[in-house]
């Protein structure tokens, strides 16, 4: 949305260029194949990716080039030149495929040669039928070969990870996915290997290779899983592979391109919010693609997008609402259990009209962080108006108040803040709270796209494997006290002077929360340094939640629920004569009431009872009535009274709201009976005798364009929390560390089920000591964390250079450590760590 | 208006030559030498259905789903019958063999395949597309029944019944070879390793040579098919899919 001029492309530097007879000008040092393209004309290519640095691999899109030499007379280039790698210059003249002979030989002598040696299993590849090269082949190259020697072949597929098999014989060497490794993802773990006609891309695995003595040189990259391409973007060289080299183990022969139809989407799986293409058949999702949206995600996706879509229609998916009768959960029809839902939350609110009223305690609202901006608003304005109260938060992650007076006074309502763009183009980056791969997916891509050019400091517990490649600077902090590592940025501290250089973003992602008085000194660092703060969360809703008001303290648009001025505006706009007043309860707090029976009953959308530090399950049981609306028989939804089912993001339309703040509108890719989490709400109010008009996504869209953004008066306040002191150096004697935690992100979160091949790309679960630390408790092999309550946890210590001393990190949610589940604890809390018992 | 009538109403006057003496007196039953010189021909009348009917050796009927000579089969899922059928009355899911259940040589097989001969137009597009042969055309053609599904044919109703020295699938590849010896023709019938990786992961199979019935020159495969496939309508009536009839 910003069209400042220096956007706008300077029209000194053209050049003069003739291709095909056709005169045109264009920028200096744009490629021959891109000036083509520009009037029109299509060179074939196969190893030329606009996002990768040319390579000129394949050779197929040789031209007749002529330019003019130093006496001015035009001369031609001796051979036909590569029209990919090739900057235009001044005067000169090409001849494609169209108008050179030469050039046409030189391409169909190309695509023979690239045919010797490619197999001719098209019917079983699961490419054919949108193959680069089967096209080509079919349009360009001769009807018979001429080929009469035996193939050179491989042993296929080859597995480089549980996800993405590597079929050798069909590579025609162009080098686009180890270049994609290399440039966009710095994974450089696949590469070429031999030579001749026994090249091949390979990992550098002796074992599965078996190099025969030509192994590479340097030491073999490999990461704790011992899997040598793991890699968060590994996907996106599968939909680059312009043969079906590459091809993944979960769309392994289920369908064929003809076969599937296609919708575009927005993916649910964390807060960018990037573009996908979901291809089904007969109603059923057999892959996710990368959609090319270049302000968000360009033509990249995180593995999770891509991969991680099994979860929505798995055998545990609800069909029919249920109703418990005699304690057990049976099917019902929807007019049974809303009027069951209705009943039951009528009491918990006080509205039956009898003496049993008064002793009603209300109900409390948990949306979970999943929702869209309409799901969320619908969840925000039922908790208002038909439950009355202001005990809804969708934040069922590590909150607190400091965040959300953060999120009112800074995020809520300012529209597109800092963008994709401008985070690429920032001199400085500095990192609260945030891992730009696990947390972040495509924002990592960016970052990763300035490496070199961009600083890039992170203030963590250790340097994790996004940031080292970022080349980032670590700002060791022990975790809950990153505010006295932010407040310490000033003078004439490094980090501090490049973080003055204008345009310079501070990014906070959502464990910011967990430690107390971060935001507030990261606003006040923001205020110091002249630079601007984003906000990243990891889940798709949080920010949609944050617009919509499903936060305690905030009403839609950022309007502080405690500010009367702001209270009246909504109740206007709803028709309602007042909102609640009462302070609500975040999360952490609905569960615990519910649990002490201070809550009567629970309105529950997607949430996990195993990403929380409390027992919902608990609170669940000890409140009188609970309201499930879910996908899936979680546990949730196993001990509710009533079940509603909702529609999985494939089946419904909406918006989530990206932590650019930038609306990511998608329609139904397939399309069901299953309904919005908005709808059944709505259904469910107008039982309860209000009419919540949020049937639908436009009257609500409607409604929150006629709402807009809070006028600065009725905002939050900027949180003042104090900085904490310094940590005090604790023994660490007795084995207690300071837990640092974060999501990998290809873990056990609930939205990964069902999909074995991706969950097998995940990295191995280790909890990180430093060095000393190591040495003083005598950590080595699989140790055991516990904390003061529930569960331990048994992971393989890894000794990691560099880390903050007392530390121990471990995966949040990763395979045998569910931190949250098991230890009860967040980061910056304190656990026990014992060796193994040798 | 009479007049008019009296005039058009003139006797008829052939034009062909009018024979005469005995020939010219056997001409009111002249028609009758016909039939009577057909008396003496062969028949060509089929008494269907009574007796078998007679089509060309190349008639579009049923569908077969072929197998090579050991029991693989020849379908390997790639869905191109699927793509040429301008009645979409194909459908078709491919899965991955696994060394634990190899269907058809090589890494593919067609784990789902449906005709649904309420749509087929026997126009055989289908099986010009087949890049294996896996899919013909038989000369059955009495496909008719109540109900919808039941002329939507499964896989192992389009099947080719089982013949001598074939093993029911799902079992190794002969030893030693790839999916281009099943191609080129090589492989000529079951190894024993395969009998014994059969015998050791379905001792009951039916087409394992312990468990046939004593065979008595040569049976048609017709007998063969498992007792867990049901049987097509008219299955028994077509036979090495050449010309067909009982």
């Amino acid at each position: 949305m910003s069209t400042s001029a220096d956007q706008t492309p300077a029209t000194t530097d053209l050049v003069t260029v003739t291709i095909d007879g056709i005169e045109t000008h264009v920028e200096q040092g744009t490629l021959i194949i891109r000036a083509a393209e520009q009037i029109g004309i299509e060179i074939p290519r196969f190893c030329d990716h606009p996002l990768l640095k040319p390579a000129g691999a394949c050779r197929q899109c040789l031209v007749d080039v002529a330019s003019p030499g130093p006496d001015g007379n035009l001369r031609a280039f001796p051979k036909p030149q590569a029209s990919c790698t090739m900057p235009v210059t001044e005067g000169m003249v090409v001849n494609t495929q169209n108008t050179s002979e030469e050039a046409e030989r030189a391409q169909k002598g190309v695509m023979e040669l690239l045919l010797i040696n490619h197999p001719l299993d098209c019917p079983v590849c699961d490419k054919g039928g949108e193959c680069p090269l089967q096209n080509q082949a079919m349009s360009h190259g001769r009807g018979e070969s001429r080929f009469v020697d035996v193939k050179r072949v491989f042993e296929k597929p080859l597995a480089l990870s549980s996800e993405i098999l590597l079929d050798r014989e069909r590579c025609i060497l162009c080098q686009r996915c180890t270049r994609f490794s290399q440039e966009i993802a710095g994974d450089a773990f696949i590469d070429l290997q031999n030579r001749g006609a026994m090249q091949q891309i390979g990992t550098f695995n002796e074992d599965v290779l078996g190099f025969d003595g030509y192994g590479p040189v340097g030491a073999a990259a490999e990461d704790e899983t011992g899997n040598a391409f793991s890699s968060y973007y590994s996907g996106n060289t599968i939909q680059i592979c312009p043969v079906g080299a590459l091809t993944s183990a979960s769309y392994r022969f289920r369908s064929r391109p003809f076969d599937l139809v296609s919708s575009p989407g927005i993916s649910e799986h964390d807060s960018s919010g990037s573009a996908i293409r979901t291809d089904h058949r007969r109603g059923k999702i057999l892959r996710r693609l990368a959609d090319n949206d270049p302000v968000v995600n360009e033509e990249w996706v995180t593995d999770k997008d891509r991969f991680a879509f099994a979860w929505q229609n798995l055998a545990d998916r609800i069909t029919q609402p249920l109703v418990r009768k005699d304690g057990e959960l049976v099917e019902a029809s929807w007019p049974e259990a809303l009027a069951a839902a209705a009943a039951g939350l009528t009491a918990a609110i006080g509205k039956t009209g009898t003496p049993a009223d008064k002793k009603a305690k209300g109900v409390g609202v948990l949306p979970g962080g999943r929702v869209t901006l309409e799901d969320a608003y619908a969840y925000a304005k039922f908790a208002r108006l038909v439950l009355d109260t202001n005990d809804v938060d969708a934040r069922t992650r590590w909150s607190s108040d400091e965040e959300q007076a953060f999120l009112g006074a800074s995020v809520a309502g300012t529209g597109l803040g800092v963008t994709f763009a401008e985070l690429e183009k920032a001199p400085t980056v500095l990192l609260v709270g945030f891992e730009p791969e696990d947390e972040g997916g495509v924002v990592f891509l960016r970052l990763k796209k300035s490496a070199g050019r961009q600083k890039v400091f992170t203030v963590a517990s250790h340097l994790s494997r996004g940031p080292e490649k970022l080349g980032a600077t670590l700002l060791p902090a022990v975790p809950g006290h990153e505010a006295s590592v932010v407040a310490s940025l000033k003078g004439a501290k490094a980090a501090y002077k490049d973080l003055r250089a204008p345009g310079s973003i501070i990014v906070v992602g959502e464990r910011a929360a967990a430690s107390p008085g971060t935001l507030t000194a990261v606003e006040a660092l923001a205020k110091r340094a002249k630079a601007r703060v984003a906000w990243i969360p990891r889940r798709a809703g949080e920010r949609g939640a944050v617009e919509a008001g499903a936060l305690p303290g905030l009403l839609p648009g950022g309007r502080d629920a405690a500010v009367t001025a702001a209270r009246n505006a909504v109740a206007k706009a709803w028709g309602a004569s007042s909102l609640p007043n009462t302070k609500g309860r975040d999360a952490d707090a609905i569960i615990a009431a519910a649990s002490a029976k201070a809550l009567d009953a629970l309105v529950i959308g997607g949430v996990d009872d195993s990403d929380l530090t409390e027992d919902l399950l608990k609170a669940i049981t000890n409140a009188k009535f609970t309201v499930s609306l879910e996908v899936r028989r979680t546990a949730v939804a196993d001990a509710a009274d009533v079940v509603l089912p909702v529609a999985p993001p494939s089946e419904k339309s909406g918006t989530f709201v990206n932590w650019e703040g930038r609306l990511r509108a998608f329609g139904t890719a397939i399309h069901t009976d299953a309904m919005s989490d908005h709808r059944v709400l709505d259904l469910l109010a107008r039982q309860l005798g209000t009419d919540l008009g949020t049937a639908t996504v436009d009257a609500i869209n409607a409604e929150l364009a006629s709402l807009g953004a809070a006028a600065t008066s009725h905002r939050p306040k900027a949180p003042a929390e104090p900085t904490p002191a310094a940590p005090k150096k604790s023994g660490g004697t007795d084995g207690e560390l300071v837990l640092a935690t974060w999501h990998q992100l290809v873990d056990e979160g609930a939205l990964q089920d069902g999909e074995p091949y991706l969950a097998g790309t995940g990295r191995m679960a280790v909890a990180r000591v430093s060095p000393a630390t190591a040495e003083a408790l005598g950590l080595h092999g699989v140790i055991t964390v516990t904390a003061k309550r529930r569960g331990a946890i048994d992971v393989p210590v890894a000794v990691t250079e560099g880390m903050v001393d007392n530390v121990v990190w471990l995966p949040t949610k990763s395979p045998g450590s569910w931190v949250a589940q098991q230890l009860g604890v967040q980061p910056g809390d304190t656990v026990v760590v014992k060796g193994a018992a040798s | 208006m009479t007049d008019h009538r009296e005039e058009s109403h003139e006797a008829f006057t052939s034009n062909l030559p009018q024979p005469g003496g005995i020939a010219g007196a056997l001409m009111p039953v002249a028609g009758f030498g016909v039939t009577l010189r057909n008396f003496f021909r062969p028949t060509v009348t089929e008494q269907y259905p009574t007796t078998p009917a007679n089509v060309q050796p190349r008639y579009h009927g049923r569908h077969q789903l072929n197998r090579y000579a050991d029991g693989l089969e020849k379908c390997i899922g790639c869905e191109l019958c699927a793509w040429a059928c301008p009645a979409d009355a194909i459908y078709v899911e491919g899965d991955s063999n696994t060394p634990d259940a190899q269907f058809s040589p090589g890494e593919r097989y067609g784990r789902v395949y449906q005709i649904n001969y309420l749509r087929c137009i026997f126009c055989g597009l289908c099986i010009e597309a087949c890049p294996t042969r896996a899919l013909t055309m038989t000369n059955e053609f009495e496909m008719a029944g109540p109900t919808r599904e039941g002329l939507i044919y499964e896989k192992h109703d389009l099947l080719a019944p089982m013949e001598e020295g074939m093993l029911a699938a799902p079992h190794p590849m002969a030893p030693g070879t790839t999916d281009t010896e099943y191609y080129t023709g090589d492989v000529l019938r079951t190894t024993p390793e395969q009998e014994a990786w059969v015998r050791a992961h379905r001792p009951d199979d039916e087409t394992l040579p312990e468990n046939q019935p004593v065979r008595e020159g040569h049976i048609p495969h017709s007998e063969q098919s498992g007792p867990g496939t049901p049987t097509p309508l008219g299955a028994k009536r077509f036979i090495n899919g050449t010309g067909g009839g009982i």
